[in-house]
C-alpha cells in the first residue's frame, strides 16, 4: 500500500507539493511513483534560477529499467534543487516526501496548488490505475 | 491474464513484481532489482526462466537438419555439450539465437519466448527433406541458478548423480538424471547451471532453493546481469534484420566446414560496414535503446542500455560504423554525452574486464 500524505497536494503525473510559510513550495515524487519506477539511479533536476509554468517538463529520473519524465506540478521559479540526488539517487526510494525531495520552486500564483489532487483525488487515481 | 509458469504462485508469495513479458507473467523484481543483481555477482541467486521453449529434435534426420538450419555447427558440441547458435533467415538475419543440447538421441534447443510462434513455424517449415521430428515439451520448467555461489548452495540440496552434476560438470557441458538436463550455462556472466525439469519438481527445488537463502531474481536483473556480461538479448541486439556478422556473433558462424546452411550465401555477400560495441558512459546519465551514437565515421544506435550496478555506470550495446574506435558522443535529451568504445564483455565474475 503506498503511503499517501494528507497534508501534500499531488498532480496526477504522480509528483507531489508541500507549501512552505515563506511562499515557497517543495516538489517530489510520491511514494507510489518511486516504486514503480525500483531503484533509481540518476535524478536530472532544473536549474536554479529558471522559470516554469505548471505541466514543464521540470526534470528525468532514471531507474536501471526506464527514464521518466517530472513535471512542474505549478508555476513559478526555481529557487533550490536537492544536490544530494546527485550522488544519491536512492534518497528518493529510501524517503520519497523528505529527504528525496526534488526542487524547491517559488509559487507565483497558490490558485495553482488549489486546483491539484488532494490526497483522497489522489488515492481515488491510484485505485482506478490499478 | 498472460500464461503462467508453474512457479506463478511463488513469484507472488516472495513479493514479486510482475509483469507482462511477451504474454506470460513474470517478475520483473521481488523489491529491489539491484540487491538481486549484486547477489547473482556475489552470492547466489535463482531465475524462473520457463517461460523459455524447449523443442526436442529427433530422427535419423535431426544431424543433418540441424546443421542445414543452424549458422553454427552441431558436430562442434560432442556428446553431453551444449553450442548457442543463430538460426538464420535466408538472407542472414537472425530468426532467433538459441542453445543446442547434444544428447545421445536426439537434440534438444531452447530458443526464446517473445519467438515461440515464429520459431515453431520455421523449425516445422525446414523439415522438408529430413527424416526428423520436432517436439515442443511444453511441460517442462527451467530454473537458472546463477553466482559464484549459486553451484555449491545448489549442490548440497540434492544427492547422487544430479548433486555431482552440479559440481563437476565442465563449463558448457551438461548431464542428465531421469527427467532432469542440469547444463552449466547460463545468461549472467557468473558461475551457475540452468536446470530443465518437469514442473512440480520445480516447484520444490524452489522452496529449497529459499530456504538456502537463495535470492529470487526477476528479469530486471536478468537484463542488467546479461548486458554486463556482454551478452545479446534477441530483440535488442540482434533481429532479422540484422545479421550475426553485424551482431557480434561471427564466432558463431562456423563457415570453414562447407555445410550449406541457411543464410550462409548472404552472409559470405555481406560487405556491410557496421559492428557491435560496447560503450561506457562516465559522466551521470543512462544509455537506453535507440538512442543516437554520433562517431567520427557517421552514426551508430544503442541496442541495449542500462545502468550498470556493478560498475556504477551506465553502459551499452551499439552498432556502429566498422573500425570505429576510441571515443564516441551519445545524444541523450538533445544532449551529447562523451562515451567510451570498449569490447565486451563488461563484467565477468564480478569484475570489470572490457577493453579499450
Amino acid at each position: 500500500m503506498s503511503d499517501i500524505r494528507a497534508e501534500l497536494r499531488y498532480a496526477s503525473t504522480h509528483e507531489w507539493v508541500r507549501l512552505e510559510d515563506d511562499g515557497t513550495a517543495y516538489v517530489g515524487i510520491s511514494d507510489h511513483a518511486q516504486d514503480a519506477m525500483g531503484d533509481l539511479v540518476y535524478v536530472e533536476l532544473p536549474e536554479v534560477g529558471q522559470e516554469m509554468k505548471a505541466t514543464d517538463e521540470a526534470g528525468v529520473v532514471e531507474s536501471v529499467k526506464a527514464a521518466s519524465d517530472i513535471y512542474a506540478p505549478v508555476s513559478g521559479e526555481v529557487v533550490a534543487v536537492n544536490e544530494a540526488l546527485e550522488d544519491t539517487p536512492e534518497l528518493v526510494n529510501q524517503d520519497p516526501y523528505g529527504d528525496g525531495w526534488l526542487f524547491r520552486i517559488r509559487v507565483a500564483d497558490t490558485d495553482e496548488l488549489e486546483q491539484l489532487l488532494s490526497a483522497d483525488d489522489y488515492r481515488e487515481q491510484l485505485d482506478s490505475e490499478d | 491474464m498472460g500464461h503462467r509458469t508453474p512457479l506463478y504462485d511463488q513469484h507472488v508469495a516472495a513479493g514479486g513484481r510482475m509483469v507482462d513479458f511477451a504474454d506470460w507473467d513474470m517478475p520483473v523484481h521481488y523489491g529491489s532489482l539491484l540487491d538481486e543483481h549484486h547477489a547473482v555477482r556475489q552470492d547466489a541467486g535463482v531465475f524462473d526462466v520457463s517461460h523459455m521453449t524447449v523443442v526436442d529434435v529427433s530422427g535419423p534426420g535431426a544431424r543433418d537438419y540441424l546443421r542445414h538450419l543452424l549458422a553454427n555447427d552441431v558436430d562442434k558440441a560432442p556428446l553431453g555439450k551444449a553450442l548457442y547458435s543463430a538460426m538464420l533467415n535466408e538472407e542472414g538475419g537472425v530468426i532467433d539465437d538459441l542453445i543446442v543440447y547434444r544428447r545421445p538421441d536426439d537434440y534438444r534447443l531452447v530458443v526464446n519466448c517473445g519467438t515461440r510462434e515464429k520459431d515453431l513455424a520455421w523449425l516445422a517449415k525446414q523439415t522438408g527433406g529430413f527424416d526428423v521430428a520436432v517436439t515442443e515439451q511444453p511441460q517442462l520448467a527451467m530454473l537458472a541458478v546463477q553466482g559464484p555461489q549459486a553451484r555449491s548452495r545448489l549442490a548440497a540440496l540434492l544427492d547422487g548423480a544430479r548433486r555431482e552434476a552440479v559440481s563437476s560438470l565442465k563449463v558448457f557441458a551438461f548431464a542428465e538424471d531421469g527427467d532432469w538436463l542440469i547444463a552449466r550455462t547460463g545468461y549472467t556472466g557468473e558461475d551457475g547451471v540452468e536446470i530443465i525439469l518437469p514442473g512440480a519438481d520445480a516447484v520444490a527445488l524452489w522452496a529449497q532453493l529459499m530456504q538456502a537463502g537463495v535470492r529470487p531474481c526477476g528479469l530486471g536483473a536478468r537484463d542488467t546481469l546479461r548486458l554486463e556480461a556482454g551478452m545479446n538479448l534477441y530483440g535488442n541486439d540482434m533481429d532479422e534484420t540484422v545479421t550475426p556478422l553485424q551482431a557480434g556473433m561471427a564466432w558463431t558462424v562456423a563457415f570453414n566446414d562447407g555445410r550449406e546452411f541457411i543464410g550462409r550465401a548472404a552472409l559470405e555477400a555481406q560487405q556491410d560496414p557496421e559492428q557491435l560495441v560496447g560503450l561506457i558512459l562516465e559522466e551521470k546519465g543512462v544509455l537506453r535503446a535507440h538512442q543516437r551514437v554520433v562517431t567520427h565515421a557517421g552514426d551508430g544506435e544503442i541496442t541495449s542500455g542500462t545502468f550498470s550496478p556493478t560498475l556504477g555506470v551506465s553502459i551499452a550495446l551499439a552498432r556502429v560504423p566498422a573500425g570505429v574506435a576510441g571515443t564516441a558522443e551519445v545524444e541523450i535529451r538533445n544532449k551529447r554525452l562523451p562515451v567510451r568504445i570498449v569490447r565486451p564483455p563488461f563484467v565477468r565474475h564480478g569484475k570489470a574486464v572490457y577493453q579499450q
